[in-house]
């Protein structure tokens, strides 16, 4: 029996992709100028990781552990390429702000990560909700650090909501901070490490603040790091 | 919890590059699938983006042709001397030509190319400008993007004749248009790649109505 809530807590929080084990950082980083790009990226990013976790889990007794490298890079690129052609037909103009970074997926190495520290050893079911928690993570991170730098760089929250939803989707922005300078740090490269920064330490505090109050039960994380760099 | 390391580990080498082959099958058939289904959506979102931006430069109620498909391409160095594929779209009322709206680069700007389209009304005025993507200073070049600034619009109006003579250049060069604080690159090299768009214009109106329009294609982002 698979504990689906310490599955969810791991991809989460625990072993969240950008905050503690620190993969997928370039697109990170690069498209988190805004929180409706981080949303559109995340999502992508989750869709692929439910759809190659759960390849990745079916196929796992057929491959031989020589093989298996090429075969999961095959069926990420597959999946990758697929999700890249739905967003063309249905998401486009949020495709054209994200370009590069979609087909950029493929070399996201939490996704491979997963496929071979945890689908390739579990059953589709917990395969994909393990997909589903990491990409979750990855998502939330990329939405706050999103959120972040749009809030300092630009005072606004959800601009450009029409590239998701569509063109109601304009009216989702909410002007945070009335006429805003811009600060532009924040939406320049240096303001995404920065905030990364910020975003780690704030989840290093709170986490040691949780372990805290549970007073000395707990394991430590840093085992699990090493096994997927 | 099997571990698959240890299943398969009498296999002859055949079973593996089969496996592989059959992994590589079955995403190149779900490849295939997915593309089949959404090729005619993509192009119908390309054809659509592309016609978004042109009815940015001339208002779609002046023109009744296929804007999307009435173009052609070409490079011509003694104007334009970088070299460039310029690509010109021809809006039509009843077969009547109103305007051209010219796709192209200004390749002196401050930080790679600025990819501009210049809408020109038949009788040689400025039907709009708009910058499609740039890669000047956020922040101090950035602000000849329409979401930023009304600058661009500085140029709906106007032609080679007014503002005439020196008019044509950024005033700190003696002309008419504005440059932004710390930066005056950026929109010295936009003024400069719309002056000569339209005396390129009113040097080959003829041709730019009358070209055969290229294939239709696939447009590239």
């Amino acid at each position: 029996m698979q504990d689906y809530r310490k599955i969810f807590f791991d991809g989460l929080w625990q072993q969240n992709t950008g905050l503690v084990v620190l993969l997928g950082l370039c697109p990170l980083l690069a498209v988190t100028g805004t929180l409706v790009n981080g949303l559109g990226l995340g999502l992508a990013t989750t869709l692929t990781l439910i759809f190659s976790n759960l390849a990745v889990s079916l196929v796992r007794g057929v491959l031989r552990p020589e093989i298996r490298i090429p075969a999961y890079v095959l069926i990420i690129a597959s999946v990758v390429t697929v999700v890249q052609l739905l967003m063309q037909a249905w998401l486009h103009d949020l495709y054209l702000v994200l370009g590069i970074f979609i087909p950029l997926i493929v070399t996201n190495c939490a996704i491979i990560g997963r496929a071979e520290a945890f689908a390739s050893r579990h059953s589709p079911i917990p395969a994909v909700v393990d997909g589903l928690a990491t990409g979750l993570g990855f998502c939330l991170t990329l939405v706050l650090l999103g959120a972040l730098r749009e809030l300092i760089g630009r005072g606004t929250l959800f601009s450009q909501a029409g590239l998701m939803f569509g063109s109601w989707g304009d009216v989702l922005q909410i002007t945070v901070i009335p006429d805003h300078p811009g600060f532009l740090l924040a939406i320049l490269p240096p303001g995404a490490f920065i905030g990364l920064g910020l975003l780690i330490a704030g989840r290093n505090w709170l986490n040691d603040r949780m372990a805290r109050k549970k007073a000395g039960q707990r394991q430590v994380m840093p085992g699990s790091v090493a096994e997927q760099a | 919890m099997e571990n698959k390391h240890t299943t398969n580990q009498q296999a002859p080498a055949w079973r593996s590059a089969l496996a592989l082959g059959l992994v590589a099958i079955i995403g190149t058939a779900l490849l295939s699938g997915v593309n089949y289904f959404t090729r005619p959506l993509i192009e119908e979102q390309e054809r659509r983006a592309v016609l978004e931006q042109l009815g940015q430069v001339i208002a779609p109620v002046r023109y009744n042709n296929d804007l999307h498909d009435d173009q052609y391409s070409f490079t011509d160095t003694t104007w334009f001397s970088s070299g460039q594929s310029i690509t010109v779209y021809r809006a039509r009322m009843d077969t009547n030509p109103v305007a051209a709206v010219f796709k192209l680069a200004a390749t002196e700007g401050y930080n790679g190319k600025i990819n501009l389209l210049i809408g020109i009304n038949l009788d040689g005025s400025i039907a709009g400008v708009r910058v499609i993507s740039h890669k000047e200073t956020p922040g101090l070049g950035d602000a000849i993007e329409i979401a930023r600034s009304d600058w661009v619009l500085n140029f709906d109006g106007k032609s080679l004749e007014s503002p005439g003579g020196t008019g044509w250049a950024v005033k700190r060069d003696g002309g008419e248009f504005d440059q932004f604080t710390g930066a005056t690159i950026t929109p010295r090299a936009i003024v400069k790649t719309v002056k000569t768009t339209l005396e390129y214009f009113s040097a080959r109106k003829e041709t730019v109505f009358d070209h055969p329009r290229d294939a239709p294609r696939v447009t590239d982002q």
